[in-house]
């Protein structure tokens, strides 16, 4: 299935001369095609032989499409279309659980969408009705000539549909309910797959469509980058929901892919580090869902014990977290250290600094999971559980261990997923070069 | 060959990690001396072939081209001896640790690995090299401490500890990042950077560099004021990861003053070389008097350790006082502080392995609960009073060589603060005479907390095995300095050349 699913998404070359085939268009097919592989086994245990398994992976792969269509648009008309394609399947997604909370999660990103598409259209108008084309090239010449003032809220309304693509604040408020509230399988697609698109398109869109004098988007998208990462912490503090915190983290991640945007045409190394970041950050992203999934507790003090249970999926999950706080020798890191780099080179020291800052802040919500995972389920009564509930926790590992077993595609892609995270790392200088040298 | 001594310790955890955890300490532990003795070997065969000048046994291989990042290992006189000094402490650690643990695979699993690590950030000749090591070092003594320590103030201890060490790595990450891209052209490359000198010319840029830098170091050090996470990961860790912390982890920081901020950044040490001294200063200070206010006998071996490594510092921040001293003296200041960690890390490790074998029989740190052991226990005495002597700077040990190539190499360039650090001495010496004359003499008395284990024994053989040999060495290099100094000190003379550029 797995194979027919990766040959079914494979799209046919499409040159429109709206539609870009370069390297960060075959990076992006890069890695959603392997990150929907990914996520169609993550998924295994959730939809197999299940009634409507075949609309699961005709969406999961429409998404798919359309972030690859995100990636490589050269045209603000195609842009649009790409981000109606990489939402529409994503919205009847969220809700293909049909439980309650799916139901509301489906809504809720689904109003929040439309919004956004709405407002990228109006974007998209105001700036064919300033620059007087829609393909980028025309674009960033028409655009000289145009009123500054509309040409920048124009962007403006672009840029908020592409932050909502990619949960970026301000458009990030559905990440953490649409996370907690769809299955594991299907949050980490709706966290994952679009982004990847969304940081291309917006990265293109910016560097080859909008010159930086006319609008001072570097300034723009750094403080959203700021904004994303340090809003996104903070949120995270105080969340129980494992799914809500991975949502939360979700949005801080964006922060750290938006510095490379930001440095966009600036730094040589800007655009080999967004893309090696985003590779990176999805395999990371896809195992760290895939450890919950297994697992399939909802709360952070579900996976206390897990070390105990499973050491094999708490190493795995320690890799994932660790690797998305960036702690060698994850892919991650190598992401961030190429992303800082090109950050400073841009002149964005500030920048770098609240993101190192952010990082370490971003420990105290990994390091609780990871503490959970590694100490010993409630079972004696000194502590300060009552007898109640720690039966009440015994009964919980129980049913939690017949449930990590009977997951094995979840636990086989948490495993796979966070191997090729660590390989990614070493292997950094061979992807870095493929993706991009900078002269 | 580097590599081999780097990962090998590695190998032997990835195949030990298939020998099933039933299998007991003896197996896990015996296996990770025998890992110690061949790294051991490895390391004497590297020290016989030790070039007279530049680095021996290099390796160089392209890892990440595109950004400057290189795989480049390579030894001197600076690092050789750290990595001799943490393969001896490893080794110790692994014969203390025979003597049982509990859950003793992953244990000694994450000690291989902690051992892979800092093998691997002494001979790390490229910036990235080096802050993956440092990086890796904080995760797995985080392990250490949480799964090891006694409960929910072991977590909080080294969630602390992570949270303070890991700002300080990537501090020294952004540090790096700013050294790297003032230069001509992107590259991580220690030995190049050095010759490039691309900061050459000071000013803020380079200000903000070496203080980012220093603020990361000096995290890992710890100098006052980033030492706070320091008492309580020492407190809580078990025996063998408080002597591995205070040992070699700390040395990490030091080390990296030598290696990177003094060779690499020389304009700015000189500007902020008495930012140093007097940072080293009160780090003497402050932790030798709040050691002296300690009832907790580990808490006070920690802080005496804030107090050993303002020594290092002061000797590295009087090397940088270039003006105010001759080439001889600042060299003399170097060659010490690279000695000073060589010593500290030897006593500190005894010490605390003496401290968790106190804590093994009576359940408490608390030196109030202690008297008259030198006649009940009196092995454990004797080696105590050896490793308080000797830790105190008592002339036939390690330490007094280091403190006085310190002292002497930096009274000229600033006289009013080795006076001052000088009566640090007498305050270690004060409040080492006093927690003997507290624990050892006197009536026996033993603590009696429900738990404790009634017969109070001496230290057994596995112990003795493991403290001994740590004593030994102490002694030797006090009284045969020239062994370690004929390595050091050419070193320290490239070092010194560096900076005064």
């Amino acid at each position: 299935m797995a194979a027919t699913a990766l040959a079914a998404t494979r799209p046919p070359e499409m040159v429109f001369g709206t539609y870009v085939l370069d390297t960060a268009t075959h990076t992006t097919r890069a890695i959603v095609l392997v990150t929907t592989l990914a996520l169609i086994a993550l998924c295994g245990d959730t939809v197999a032989g299940h009634r409507r398994e075949t609309e699961f992976v005709v969406l999961v792969q429409l998404g798919a499409l359309g972030s690859m269509l995100l990636g490589g648009a050269a045209d603000l008309i195609l842009l649009f279309a790409a981000f109606l394609l990489a939402s529409v399947p994503l919205y009847a997604l969220a809700g293909w659980a049909k439980q309650g909370t799916a139901t509301e999660a489906a809504l809720k990103y689904y109003l929040a969408g439309a919004l956004a598409g709405v407002t990228t259209l109006a974007g998209v108008t105001l700036l064919f009705g300033v620059a007087g084309a829609t393909g980028y090239a025309g674009v960033a010449e028409g655009i000289t000539r145009g009123p500054g003032g509309a040409a920048a809220v124009g962007l403006v309304a672009v840029l908020a549909g592409l932050a909502f693509k990619a949960g970026a604040v301000p458009a990030h408020f559905w990440v953490p309910d649409v996370a907690d509230g769809t299955p594991p399988a299907v949050a980490a697609v709706i966290t994952t797959l679009p982004k990847i698109g969304a940081l291309v398109a917006t990265y293109r869109l910016l560097d080859s469509a909008i010159p930086a004098d006319v609008v001072d988007w570097p300034l723009l998208v750094a403080i959203l980058a700021a904004a994303s990462m340090t809003l996104a912490n903070l949120a995270a503090f105080a969340q129980t929901s494992i799914l809500r915190l991975l949502g939360y983290s979700t949005v801080s991640q964006v922060g750290y892919l938006l510095m490379a945007v930001a440095v966009a045409g600036r730094a040589p190394l800007a655009q080999p580090a967004l893309l090696f970041y985003l590779a990176a950050y999805a395999f990371t992203n896809v195992a760290a869902f895939a450890v919950v999934a297994a697992t399939a507790q909802r709360s952070i003090d579900g996976h206390r014990g897990l070390a105990r249970r499973d050491p094999l999926l708490a190493i795995a999950f320690v890799v994932a977290l660790l690797g998305l706080v960036g702690t060698p020798p994850t892919a991650v890191l190598f992401g961030k250290l190429v992303v800082f780099t090109a950050a400073v080179d841009g002149g964005l020291v500030w920048l770098v600094v609240l993101a190192v800052l952010n990082t370490v802040a971003s420990l105290f919500y990994y390091l609780r999971v990871i503490a959970a995972a590694f100490t010993a389920p409630d079972t004696d009564t000194d502590t300060d559980t009552d007898t109640d509930g720690a039966t009440g926790s015994v009964v919980h590992v129980v049913h939690e261990r017949s449930g990590t077993r009977s997951r094995p595609w979840a636990r086989w892609t948490a495993l796979g997923t966070a191997a090729v995270s660590l390989l990614l790392g070493v292997c950094a200088g061979v992807v870095l070069a493929v993706v991009g040298t900078p002269p | 060959m580097l590599s081999l001594i780097v990962f090998w310790p590695a190998l032997v955890a990835v195949a030990l990690s298939v020998v099933p955890a039933r299998a007991g300490t003896r197996v896990f532990a015996g296996a990770w001396v025998a890992t110690g003795l061949v790294q051991l070997v490895l390391i004497a065969v590297v020290w016989a072939g030790l070039p007279a000048a530049g680095y021996g046994s290099v390796e160089r291989l392209a890892w990440i081209p595109s950004a400057g990042v290189s795989y480049h290992l390579g030894v001197d006189g600076l690092s050789l001896p750290l990595l001799a000094l943490a393969a001896v402490l490893f080794t110790a650690t692994a014969v203390y640790t025979l003597r049982g643990i509990a859950r003793p695979k992953g244990f000694v699993l994450l000690f291989l690995a902690l051992q892979a690590v800092s093998a691997g950030l002494f001979v790390a000749l490229d910036l990235i090299l080096f802050f993956l090591f440092f990086d890796l070092s904080i995760v797995f003594m985080y392990f250490v401490i949480a799964g090891w320590g006694t409960g929910a103030p072991a977590r909080r201890a080294a969630l602390t500890f992570f949270l303070y060490t890991f700002l300080g790595s990537l501090a020294l990450l952004l540090g790096f990042i700013l050294l790297v891209l003032a230069g001509p052209r992107v590259s991580f490359d220690i030995p190049a950077l050095a010759e490039q000198n691309p900061l050459a010319g000071g000013g803020v840029y380079a200000g903000l560099t070496v203080l980012v830098i220093g603020v990361g170091l000096a995290v890992k050090t710890p100098l006052f004021p980033f030492h706070t996470w320091l008492p309580p990961a020492h407190t809580e860790a078990p025996a063998a990861g408080s002597a591995i912390l205070a040992g070699i982890l700390l040395k990490m920081g030091t080390y990296g003053f030598v290696r990177i901020a003094m060779p690499l950044l020389p304009a700015s040490w000189r500007q902020f070389a008495l930012v140093a001294v007097v940072l080293g200063v009160v780090s003497v200070l402050w932790g030798a008097l709040v050691a002296l206010a300690q009832t907790d006998l580990k808490r006070m071996i920690a802080y005496t350790s804030v107090n050993h490594m303002g020594y290092v510092l002061l000797g590295l921040g009087a090397a940088g006082l270039v003006a105010g001293s001759s080439e001889q003296a600042r060299a003399l200041a170097t060659a010490g502080a690279t000695y000073q960690m060589v010593s500290h890390g030897l006593i500190t490790a005894a010490l605390f392995l003496l401290a968790g074998s106190l804590h093994d029989r009576g359940r408490t740190y608390d030196m109030a609960a202690y008297g008259g052991l030198a006649t009940r226990t009196p092995r454990f005495a004797g080696l105590f009073a050896v490793a308080a002597f000797a830790s105190l700077g008592l002339p036939g040990f390690s330490g007094f060589i280091a403190e006085f190539q310190i002292f002497a190499g930096a009274l000229g360039a600033a006289p009013v603060a080795t006076v001052i650090a000088v009566t640090g001495v007498l305050i270690t010496a004060a409040l080492f005479l006093l927690s003997m004359a507290r624990m050892l003499p006197g009536a026996t008395r033993t603590p009696d907390a429900p738990g404790t284990p009634r017969p109070f024994p001496d230290l057994g053989v596995r112990e003795l095995l493991a403290i001994v040999p740590l004593l030994v060495l102490a002694t030797v290099l006090g009284l045969l300095p020239r062994v370690l100094l004929d390595v050091i000190e050419p070193a320290a003379r490239t070092v010194n050349d560096l900076v005064a550029r």
